[in-house]
């Protein structure tokens, strides 16, 4: 265990590298940030830009100090807020995390019963209704989604606030419309995972097993096929909550909740670079470190991987 | 494998099973959306970036009395009380033709979307060949990256990218393949490793063809499969990222008709209730995903054994 371990965080930090590596190339080569600012065409601010930024020193010495910063944990500072990246970043966190967390539940109660009726009534009109639902999940912008709300509950029903995010993040009302648009999303995946697998499960031997013991049907399904079914689905609940934060992000800016999704349009549309570089390493970084933290629970839950 | 059976059939039986087996729904859609961003020119009643033309007494029905340049803005369908315009599916904040933009829209989504996830699938391959045939050492380059190209979502890295390259409609492309060629190597490298081991590469090596022959002639065949169905599965990702982007204002720049963008400049129409102006370009994104989708699932239930699921 202690040897896998070792191997995946190796690797997880040759992961890392290459990443903020890419990272740091893909926006030199690209195109030079300080051109977006506004006022840029007047060559000296762009030059104290550039040089502020650093963007005037060889692209080694570059490297060099971005790779420094990043390992003190300096992410660098919002050029228009003035704060540093983190700072801002765990600010948003908690918006963005209980959003994600209310979608998440949303797309589990939904998702979750859908495939396994999917399921159990497989190439049935059930199974088609369920796939029909997962696919059509997938396939709608989920700020389309959140716009429609916004007219249906919002604007012509009346019900529900539909901008910000009210007193705080645990504000239910101003919580519900967001969570659904984007829990629907999550929900068709929830639907083709809990189908697949459950369709495993009831095709495997120990199943069969239990029914040939005349064990009841509704036991044989609910204790002996559905935990082994949701194994795989709350193996990922980390790394679908996280991917749900950072898929986020045209949902929270047409709900306007302030959240990481805000945070980074803020940045885009305020040609704020520094900002939207660090939020995107922060997300990398955390996407990282739940990667390897699945694959831990994974080995600890399965000792077939711990050996492999 | 009811599918296996039916190839199997002698020829004489093969066509009609053929034809009533093939996906009509998304095929009809897909078809409908290609032919009307082709001939756009020619199906559109009115121009995709000028107001709709109207009569002084339409101008006047609209605003009391008339005037040059006047257009009729936020006009709902024909089919709605209050139409003064009388367009198909309405106008916009601009007083410019709903319909025509949509169909103009069509061409920008689907060339953005098509172009950029080929040239995403030629570069994912040819990496994906390599890391799979070229030796341990391409490919623990080659894979290392993939991983860490992997661990970012395209949606971040797509708004990353577009933050530093602006909007534009080459751009777009350029951060389709950027972001999405990761998900093709990883496929065609699991798959090269199998390939590699069988009889007709091994002979073909033995004879002394050379491994970039092998790679064209012998295993890039025999990938292609995998590759046409993921394809298929990423361009509707690929087409939705393209709506998000132009609707942050990042992707499309205006005032070319991009779905995504069209819905963005509506949305103060849209707190007042009108509702059409948002549910056009919505439905047209849901329909040419929902095809996209579909036709994915059905060849890779057909063309790909490693996907067949249950």
């Amino acid at each position: 265990m202690i040897r896998l371990v070792a191997k995946r965080a190796g690797i997880a930090v040759v992961t890392l590298w290459l990443l903020v590596s890419a990272v740091f190339c893909l926006v030199r080569f690209t195109g030079d940030p300080s051109t977006m600012m506004e006022g840029a065409s007047d060559p000296q601010y762009a030059a104290a830009l550039r040089q502020r930024w650093g963007l005037d020193r060889p692209y080694v010495v570059q490297y060099g100090l971005y790779l420094r910063n990043l390992a003190e944990g300096d992410f660098g500072s919002s050029f228009q807020k003035g704060l540093p990246v983190t700072t801002l970043y765990f600010q948003s966190l908690p918006t963005s995390l209980v959003l994600g967390f209310s979608a998440f539940l949303i797309s589990l109660a939904v998702g979750v019963p859908l495939g396994i009726v999917s399921a159990l009534k497989v190439n049935t009109a059930w199974d088609r209704v369920g796939t029909a639902f997962a696919l059509t999940g997938l396939s709608i912008p989920n700020f389309v989604v959140g716009l429609v709300l916004i007219i249906l509950f919002g604007v012509e029903l009346n019900w529900l606030p539909v901008m910000g995010a009210g007193d705080g993040p645990f504000d239910w009302r101003h919580l519900v419309l967001p969570a659904f648009a984007l829990g629907w999303y999550f929900s068709g995946n929830m639907v083709r995972v809990t189908r697949s697998s459950m369709l495993d499960v009831l095709r495997s031997d120990y199943v069969r097993l239990v029914r040939i013991k005349g064990v009841p049907e509704w036991v044989v399904l609910v204790k002996h096929a559905l935990v082994n079914a949701l194994i795989p689905i709350v193996t990922l609940a980390g790394l679908n909550l996280i991917i749900m934060v950072n898929v986020a992000v045209p949902i929270e800016v047409v709900f306007g909740r302030p959240g990481i999704g805000t945070l980074l349009f803020d940045g885009m549309m305020n040609r704020d670079f520094p900002l939207v570089q660090g939020v995107v390493l922060m997300i990398a970084i955390m996407v990282l470190i739940l990667n390897l933290l699945t694959d831990f629970l994974y080995a600890w839950l399965d000792p077939r991987i711990r050996v492999g | 494998m009811a599918d296996a059976v039916a190839v199997d059939n002698p020829p004489r039986r093969r066509l009609l099973p053929r034809l009533t087996s093939l996906p009509w729904i998304p095929l009809v859609f897909l078809s409908l959306l290609i032919v009307g961003a082709v001939f756009a020119p020619l199906i559109a009643p009115h121009r995709p970036l000028d107001p709709v033309a109207v009569t002084a007494a339409q101008c006047k029905a609209a605003y009391g009395q008339a005037f040059d340049g006047c257009y009729i803005k936020d006009d709902p369908p024909f089919f709605i009380a209050g139409s003064i315009a009388k367009t198909l599916l309405g106008t916009d904040y601009l007083g410019r033709d709903i319909f025509s933009r949509l169909l103009y829209g069509a061409r920008i989504s689907l060339f953005v979307s098509l172009v950029g996830t080929t040239f995403a699938g030629v570069l994912g391959t040819a990496l994906g060949l390599i890391a799979g045939y070229m030796g341990p050492i391409w490919q623990q380059i080659i894979m290392r990256l993939t991983d860490a190209w992997l661990t970012l979502p395209p949606l971040i890295f797509a708004i990353l990218l577009s933050t530093i390259r602006g909007p534009g409609i080459g751009n777009i492309v350029i951060i389709l393949a950027v972001v999405f060629w990761c998900g093709y190597t990883r496929l065609v490298y699991a798959e090269v490793l199998s390939l590699r081991q069988r009889d007709f590469v091994l002979l073909a090596e033995i004879n002394g063809v050379s491994r970039f022959r092998i790679m064209r002639r012998h295993l890039l065949p025999n990938v292609l499969n995998t590759v046409v169905v993921y394809f298929t599965l990423i361009v509707g990702v690929a087409i939705i990222i393209e709506s998000i982007l132009s609707f942050l204002g990042v992707g499309v720049p205006p005032p070319e008709p991009s779905w995504g963008l069209m819905i963005a400049q509506e949305r103060d129409g849209l707190l007042e209730g009108k509702w059409w102006l948002v549910a056009w370009p919505g439905l047209a994104i849901m329909i040419l995903v929902l095809s996209a989708n579909m036709l994915g699932d059905w060849l890779r239930v057909r063309l790909d054994p490693h996907f067949q699921g249950p």
